[in-house]
């Protein structure tokens, strides 16, 4: 479609460029003169969206990489060391960390929007399979990168998808190990996914290139499935696609900026704030969200080899499109039939990720079977079914007739469809949820660090370090808060003396020294909280075979199932105060006589709210052990309430810096999509 | 743009035009900043360059020290009575970068010359005690620092450069 160009710069040093490498007239009939259909609704600025955000991943990427050390031993420590030091560190891997998960879910829109409008028929296939070939290598990316981090279920993960090649018969094994360079994941796993974490990008930004030619080529379908025939069915795409894909990817922006400011760890697993342990796998390993269906279909299957081919061809299925679906309408719009199923398929599919997410035990064994089934038949037997027996309703004779007759009814039946499917889906979970015996979670306190104007309390914070000075600190390590920490803004608030002062009383190791002798001196404000013992073989044979743990991350290395619906309305509210709930609920959940029935071994204690409610830390804290010099009351709730909050502080030092910013750029692309929205309709007014 | 226009007001059109690239602008420039200044150091590296105290009882007369601060060689010499004498005898007038020696060093510890010891030439590192001048001579391309650390010959546009520092006590400076 996009033809030789009339494009003819009038500057005579542009036209002899254009005369010898003709890239402004390339650019002006792909981008600017190329004719876009009319009709196209919001769902077509996905590809925008999607466009943007794959360059947003590469710039952050591109930038982390500068600060990252892909090295098994200091790979957790150097992504703590972003968030924590690098400026504006903790604000580019939230974008990095956030942006993959809205990658992930624009795709899914634009991959069912093409579902949806029948984006895959002739003459549009190969565009569709470089479509698949591009949600392929995102799928190989994200999971590589999650590996990156190198945290518990970094390690797993990366553990359980290559194990996932073991199921290839003969030569599984034989490429499982090709794939780690080692017997195990390890260090060898890391430094290669790292250097195809970072190549698979361009290979996406390659194949992009393809399927926008692909495009430019066939045209772009429109939600009416007619292709354009005169003038009157198309508009230039500058100003007016260009204009409505700006305002698009501005109105994403304030969902994505609403996980990068206030809600970075919703969608990332406790269990990655913990560092790599090959000798521990967590209780659930759960991948990313974005690969969840795709899980549950796997589980279902009670073969390992049948498992895994089932979970591949749930993706590949999608390659053969064009051809199980050989209906002539391309738009659901004239469908009735599909149009219903389509729906079914989206929910099924978000059941799945739902499934998936959960332990594969009971009844959610049998509905991943089943969902499973409805998720191959709805390619394999339906779409077949329906392109023979389905009557589609008569279509418009042209774009501009569809938009001529557009009205705003039509909408109506087809939201409460959803409505309807939605409310049924979510009860079904529900019903699910309720099914399982729940273990009592700890109550939720009160926080002034939480919401959008969390702050923190600096009071609490310093007696807080008080407590983990005098109790905590005995066992635990603190070891990625250094003193200077304490006088950072956003922190317990020290002054630089104070700072000083505070660090002197520490004795750090330090040298060798000329002699070649290591030494001890007193603590200055750089060094880090010393850890209470050398390694962790001495932390565990001093505490009874079980380490204590570091508590630097321990407020978001530790959480709870919300469960549904809570999840739900945890996003809009912006609870993320699992951690600090879970330390009060541990610090008071003690109890001397464990109720009736229960039995607890032999140096272990009773704890309400410890998973498995045996726990071998005894009870730290009782009242009075600690005397607080503003009057504090020195009990076991307050010291509770004050050592979370410090906790809080000290795995996320930021957060105050973070939800300010977060609502400077909220007011900021308030109004912007304000702006745009307006500018937009003035633009498309020329249109109609 | 088009240049088709709602011809009746043209005026409200542009302003809104304006008003969105100029809010498109702020805000691109604005999401530059974190871009750029994430190369700047960070904060363990800034607290890594807090001042350092050196002891400089084990420098005999005539001897040198290197320690590092903030990742650069400093130059601590205990310069002998000659090297003093040389210093403080060449014109200042004559010199390609003048400084007095007083200019140079702390009053009342004549003998203790402190440099950072990167040739300002091209930042290769000079070895003391070479040279015409009794100071430094640089391996690179041929500087040569006298006993004051100040240029003397070859392409290095300037003298050795004089951190901050301080004395503690008789016995002991503080860099930084
Ligand atoms: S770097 Fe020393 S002379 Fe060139």
């Amino acid at each position: 479609m996009s033809g030789p160009s009339d494009y003819q710069p009038s500057h005579p040093a542009l036209k002899w460029i254009e005369r010898r490498l003709p890239i402004m007239g390339f650019i002006h009939s792909s981008f600017v003169a190329y004719p876009t259909p009319r009709n196209l609704n919001y769902w077509w600025t996905f590809g925008a969206i999607l466009s943007f955000m794959l360059a947003a991943q590469i710039v952050t990427g591109v930038i982390l990489a500068m600060h990252y050390t892909p090295e098994a031993t200091m790979a957790f420590r150097s992504v703590e060391l972003i968030v924590r030091d690098v400026n504006y560190g903790w604000l580019l891997r939230n974008m990095h960390a956030a942006g993959a998960s809205m990658f992930f879910f624009a795709v899914y829109v634009h991959m069912f929007r093409g579902l949806y409008y029948g984006s895959y028929k002739e003459p549009r296939e190969v565009l569709w399979i470089l479509g698949v070939i591009i949600y392929l290598l995102m799928m190989a990316t994200g999971f590589m990168g999650y590996v990156l981090p190198w945290g518990q279920m970094s390690f797993w993960g990366a553990t359980v998808i290559t194990n996932l090649f073991s199921a290839i018969p003969y030569v599984g094994d034989s490429i499982v190990t090709l794939l780690w360079g080692g017997y195990s994941v390890g260090n060898p796993t890391l430094n290669r996914f790292f250097s195809l974490h970072y190549l698979l990008p361009f290979l996406i930004a390659g194949v992009v290139v393809l399927h926008v030619w692909a495009l430019h080529v066939a045209g772009q379908g429109n939600p009416a499935g007619v292709e354009p025939k005169t003038e009157k069915d198309t508009v230039p795409f500058t100003p007016y696609a260009t204009i409505k894909d700006l305002f698009g990817v501005s109105v994403f922006l304030l969902l994505f900026s609403w996980f990068i400011f206030y809600m970075p760890n919703y969608l990332g697993d406790a269990d990655n704030y913990i560092p790599a342990n090959p000798g521990v796998t967590p209780a659930h390993i759960v991948p990313e969200w974005y690969y969840l269906p795709f899980y549950a279909i796997l589980r279902s299957i009670p073969n390992k080899l049948a498992g895994v081919i089932a979970m591949f061809s749930a993706i590949l299925v999608l390659v053969f499109l064009p051809w199980l679906d050989t209906a002539k309408t391309r738009s659901c719009k004239y469908r009735p039939l599909a149009k219903q199923f389509f729906w079914i398929f989206v929910i099924v599919c978000i059941l799945l990720g739902y499934l998936g997410s959960q332990p594969p035990e009971g009844i959610y064994v049998i509905a991943g079977r089943v969902l499973t089934v409805c998720y191959f038949a709805y390619f394999l037997i339906l779409m077949p079914l329906l392109s023979r027996i389905e009557k589609p309703r008569p279509l418009p004779n042209s774009i501009a007739d569809d938009v001529l007759a557009k009205t705003g009814s039509k909408v109506t039946p087809m939201v409460s469809t959803v409505i309807a499917l939605m409310v049924a889906g979510g009860l079904f979970a529900g019903s699910v949820q309720s099914a399982r015996a729940e273990d009592e979670t700890p109550p939720s306190q009160k926080w002034s660090f939480a919401g959008p104007f969390g702050k923190y309390d600096r009071a609490a914070l310093q007696r807080g370090l008080k407590v983990y000075k005098e109790v905590c600190s005995n066992c635990h390590a603190l070891s990625y808060i250094a003193f200077r920490n304490l006088g950072d803004p956003g922190g317990p608030g020290y002054s630089e003396a104070q700072v000083k002062a505070f660090a002197a009383e520490y004795k750090i190791k330090d040298g060798p020294n000329d002699q070649g002798d290591m030494f001890e001196r007193p603590g200055r404000p750089a060094d880090y909280f010393p850890s209470p013992f050398p390694n962790e073989q001495a932390a565990r044979a001093a505490n009874g075979g079980a380490a204590p743990p570091d508590l630097s991350l321990i407020a978001k290395a530790r959480s709870y199932e919300r469960g549904f619906p809570w999840f739900i309305f945890d996003f809009f509210t912006q609870f993320q105060e699992q951690g600090p709930n879970y330390i009060v609920g541990i610090l008071t959940g003690f109890e001397d006589t464990p109720p009736a029935g229960v039995t607890i071994p032999e140096g272990s204690y009773y704890n309400k709210y410890f998973p498995g409610h045996a726990i071998k830390m005894p009870k730290p804290l009782s009242d009075g052990q600690v005397t607080f010099d503003d009057g504090s009351p020195a009990t076991v709730q307050q010291y509770a309430h004050d050592v979370a909050t410090f906790l809080m502080w000290a795995a996320e030092p930021h957060m105050e810096e973070r939800k300010q910013l977060g609502m400077q750029v909220f007011v900021f692309l308030v109004i912007f999509c304000g702006l745009m929205y307006f500018t937009k309709k003035k633009v498309w007014a020329d249109a109609h | 743009m088009t240049t088709a226009s709602s011809a009746d007001q043209p005026t409200r059109r542009d302003f809104l035009f304006v008003a969105t690239g100029a809010a498109a602008a702020v805000g691109t420039v604005a999401t530059l900043w974190p871009f750029i200044d994430q190369m700047n150091p960070d904060a363990s590296t800034i607290a890594a360059g807090a001042p350092i105290e050196v002891d400089l009882t084990p420098i005999a007369e005539g001897q040198d020290i290197k320690v590092f601060w903030r990742g650069k060689p400093i130059y601590i010499m205990n310069r002998t009575k000659k090297q003093i004498e040389e210093a403080r005898s060449v014109p200042v007038a004559s010199l390609k970068d003048p400084a007095t020696d007083e200019s140079r060093i702390k009053s009342g510890h004549d003998q203790w010359l402190v440099v950072i010891g990167i040739c300002t030439h091209l930042g290769c590192i000079p070895i003391a005690h070479e040279g015409n001048y009794d100071g430094f001579f640089c391996p690179c391309h041929g500087s040569q620092y006298d006993s004051s650390g100040r240029i003397r010959q070859g392409p290095a546009p300037a003298n050795l450069a004089v951190p901050p520092y301080q004395f503690v006590s008789d016995t002991k400076i503080q860099i930084g």
